[in-house]
C-alpha cells in the first residue's frame, strides 16, 4: 500500500474511470504526494480557471495522461475553495481526465518552498518527480509542445 | 594552472551573470539600482525622486490578475496609511501588453482612474526594472529603505496571508513591516511568498 492520503489514492486510481471528482485538499496532503516513494514519475501542476497560461498547458498534460497511464498525473487547482461548483463544471466542460484537486491552503507563504525552494509563487508551475531515484524539475512557467515529455524524460 | 583558473573564474562569472538575468533580482538587503518609468499621468518618475521620504512599497501589480484585483483596495489602504508616514506606495505594471492586451498603457491610464488611484501606476514597458527587481507574480511588494542616496530592499513578497479576505489575514507582512521601520526598529518578516498570476513576459 503506497503511503497516500485515502482520498489522494482515490483520485489517482479513479482518474478517468468515474465522472471527474474534484476532492478539497489541504497541504498535508500534497506533501505527502510530493515525498512519496514508489516506482513511478509524478507530474504534479499548480493552476487556476482564472489563469490564461495555465488553461493553455492543460491539454499537454491531458495528452501525457492519456498516453502514459502509469505516469502520476495530479493537477492542483488554486481556486478559491468556495469556487469549488466553478472548477468542477471547468473540468466537466473542458473534458479533463486528469486528477484533480483543490488545494484550499490559503495561507501560501507557509508551504511554497515546500514543493520548491525557486518557486516565487507565480502560476502555472510544475513539479515532476521521479519517486524512485528522488529527481526532479520544477518549472514556473507555460510550458511550450514537447518541454512537458522533455522534463519528464530528463528524470527517467 | 592559470589557464585552469582563468576558465573556472570565467565559468563562475558567467553563471553569476546568468542567474542574475533569471528569477533572482534583488533580495533583502540589496541597494536598488535607479529606474525612471512613464506614470499613467504621462510624466516621467524615477526612483530618486522618493529621496526626500523615508522608503518606497513598491508593487508590481496589474489590471488583469484575479489576485491583484483582490487586493487593490489594500494596496490602496497602504498608501493611504503610509504614504503621509514617509512610505508611499509606487505601483509598477510590467504584463507584456501584446501578451495580455488588458495591461496595455491606455488600459493602466484608465483603470487608475477608475481606481481613482492617487499614487503613481508606471508602465515598465521593457520589463528592465521586473528582470532587475527579480519580480515574479502580481502582487509582488518591495519595500524599499532610503540608505543614504540610495534604497536598500528591506521586504520582499506579499501584502499579507490571504488573498481571498483581508479581514481573515492575520499576518500582515508589509504593515508590520513598515510599522517596525516606522518604529526605529527591525523588519520581522523580511521575505515571504504567496500564489499571484505570472508577470507576462514578452516572448524572447
Amino acid at each position: 500500500m503506497r503511503p497516500f492520503f485515502p482520498f489522494i489514492l482515490a483520485v489517482f486510481f479513479t482518474g478517468g474511470v468515474y465522472a471527474q471528482q474534484v476532492p478539497v485538499v489541504k497541504f498535508e496532503a500534497l506533501e505527502k504526494v510530493i515525498s512519496s516513494k514508489s516506482d513511478s514519475i509524478a507530474v504534479i501542476n499548480f493552476w487556476a480557471t482564472w489563469c490564461a497560461p495555465c488553461v493553455k498547458e492543460l491539454p499537454f498534460f491531458e495528452k501525457v495522461h492519456a498516453e502514459h497511464p502509469e505516469i502520476k498525473m495530479l493537477m492542483v487547482n488554486l481556486d478559491f475553495a468556495d469556487k469549488l461548483d466553478k472548477v468542477i463544471a471547468f473540468v466537466k466542460r473542458k473534458e479533463i481526465k486528469s486528477p484533480v484537486v483543490l488545494l484550499d491552503d490559503i495561507d501560501y507563504n507557509t508551504w511554497i518552498d515546500r514543493v520548491d525552494t525557486s518557486w516565487g509563487g507565480a502560476i502555472p508551475a510544475t513539479l515532476i518527480i521521479n519517486q524512485k531515484t528522488g529527481q526532479r524539475k520544477f518549472v514556473d512557467h507555460e510550458l511550450h509542445a514537447g518541454e512537458l515529455q522533455n522534463l519528464i524524460d530528463a528524470v527517467k | 594552472m592559470n589557464k585552469l583558473k582563468s576558465f573556472i573564474l570565467a565559468a563562475i562569472t558567467f553563471a553569476v551573470c546568468f542567474a542574475g538575468t533569471g528569477s533572482g533580482g534583488y533580495e533583502v538587503g540589496d541597494i536598488v539600482g535607479e529606474f525612471k518609468l512613464k506614470n499613467v499621468d504621462g510624466k516621467m518618475i524615477a526612483l530618486s525622486d522618493y529621496l526626500s521620504g523615508k522608503g518606497v512599497i513598491v508593487i508590481f501589480d496589474c489590471n488583469t490578475c484575479p489576485y491583484s484585483k483582490a487586493y487593490n483596495d489594500r494596496i490602496i489602504g497602504l498608501h493611504k496609511k503610509y504614504s503621509s508616514a514617509g512610505y508611499p506606495v509606487v505601483a509598477i505594471n510590467a504584463n507584456d501588453a501584446g501578451i495580455s492586451p488588458g495591461d496595455s498603457y491606455d488600459a493602466m491610464v484608465a483603470y487608475a482612474k477608475e481606481k481613482d488611484y492617487n499614487f503613481p501606476y508606471l508602465v515598465d514597458e521593457t520589463q528592465d526594472v521586473a528582470k532587475a527587481f527579480g519580480a515574479s507574480n502580481t502582487p509582488h511588494v518591495y519595500i524599499l529603505k532610503k540608505d543614504g542616496k540610495s534604497f536598500k530592499v528591506v521586504y520582499k513578497g506579499a501584502i499579507d496571508n490571504n488573498t481571498k479576505d483581508a479581514s481573515a489575514a492575520d499576518k500582515k507582512y508589509v504593515e508590520e513591516a513598515i510599522d517596525a521601520l516606522l518604529a526605529g526598529k527591525e523588519v520581522p518578516t523580511g521575505k515571504t511568498k504567496a500564489i499571484g498570476c505570472t508577470i507576462k513576459w514578452r516572448n524572447s
